[in-house]
């Protein structure tokens, strides 16, 4: 924030520490995906639009004798310029997201931040947990630091937590269904609970869905179809980005109590009737 | 020899080593991982790194993804 609102005092309202991820720090609590859009220009101008600092990328086979100088996403997306995050979608066995994860490791000369999901079904894409908790403990053994896609259970969630995650990503709804936050008190109880980074990571679907996770609590959200799919994906990346600041600012200002009936804002006293 | 590359067949001159399946296939200066036999070869191993007949290799690169 190049002006941060400060306080009658001049010192700034809010005191927020940075987003802390394995040690780095990120000024960015959105954290954006790379696929589904029109073009790499287009990935280009909504990742930069979003102010995210952390990209996900998938691992995919090399097209063979196609376009061999058709441009990588590696040069839109650049590992100096961005902190990536490799993921494992589309693994459906903890072995194949073990796999996944060091060849990306491989790939991106050791780096060993990734995003791990096994999943269990091709309808909901929901986590099959079982394997994931596998899969997680085989990870870290390895070296690697996790940022975990799970299902909204709070005992799970810190069971990862307590295998050696860096990071735990609850979904808020289906992967790529933008339904938005549907179990928040789910998502709050994994957040109270926590001692590592919660972070949404699916079903957002517009600005409010990202605000209202992050006025839970959350240490920031992982998104990747609500910005791609929108019919201008560089205007909802931007709206992402004050979303998320706006959402985070509020929790942290704590809001007012709900009241069932009215409370007048103006002065009762002096009125003129 | 014949090889696997992606799940399809190569017809490769006998003890080639990886980095001539990778000259041949036109990938030198991409930023690739590899796979024979779901081992890993670290990128600096492909000129000594030979391969044998019905050898299964995956050859990945990132792009882009949730």
């Amino acid at each position: 924030m190049a002006h941060p609102a400060t306080s009658l005092d001049n010192t700034p309202v809010s005191a927020d520490s940075p987003l802390m991820i394995a040690g780095k720090t990120y000024h960015s609590r959105l954290l954006v995906g790379s696929g589904k859009y029109k073009s790499l220009e287009e990935t280009r101008l909504a990742t930069e639009a979003s102010g995210a600092e952390i990209i996900t990328v998938a691992i995919r086979r090399t097209n063979i004798g196609q376009n061999p100088d058709e441009p990588s996403l590696l040069e839109v997306i650049s590992p100096d310029k961005y902190t990536l995050l490799p993921n494992t979608a589309g693994c459906y066995t903890a072995e194949d997201a073990v796999r996944t994860c060091r060849l990306a490791r491989e790939l991106l000369d050791g780096h060993d931040l990734i995003k791990l999901e096994v999943l269990g079904d091709e309808k909901t894409l929901f986590p099959d947990v079982t394997a994931t908790l596998e899969a997680a403990e085989v990870l870290i053994k390895d070296g690697f630091q996790v940022m975990v896609y799970t299902n909204d259970d709070p005992l799970i969630a810190k069971r990862l937590e307590d295998l050696g995650c860096v990071a735990v990503m609850p979904l808020a709804a289906p992967i790529g269904s933008g339904l938005g936050i549907r179990n928040p008190y789910n998502i709050l109880t994994i957040v109270e609970n926590a001692s590592v980074p919660i972070l949404v990571d699916a079903g957002v679907g517009t600005a409010s869905d990202a605000a209202i996770a992050m006025e839970l609590g959350c240490a920031g959200i992982l998104m990747n179809t609500a910005i791609a799919a929108a019919q201008n994906p560089v205007l909802m990346a931007s709206a992402m980005k004050k979303a998320v600041e706006a959402g985070r600012e509020a929790f942290l200002a704590g809001r007012m109590p709900r009241k069932r009936f009215a409370s007048a804002s103006s002065p009762i006293d002096g009125l003129i009737i | 020899m014949k090889v696997t590359v992606n799940g399809k067949n190569h017809e490769l001159k006998p003890r080639s080593s990886l980095a001539d399946l990778v000259q041949l296939l036109d990938l030198q200066g991409k930023r690739l991982a590899i796979e024979v036999n779901q081992e890993i070869v670290p990128r600096g191993q492909y000129p000594s790194f030979e391969l044998a007949e019905l050898d299964h290799v995956e050859i990945v690169h990132a792009i882009g993804g949730g």
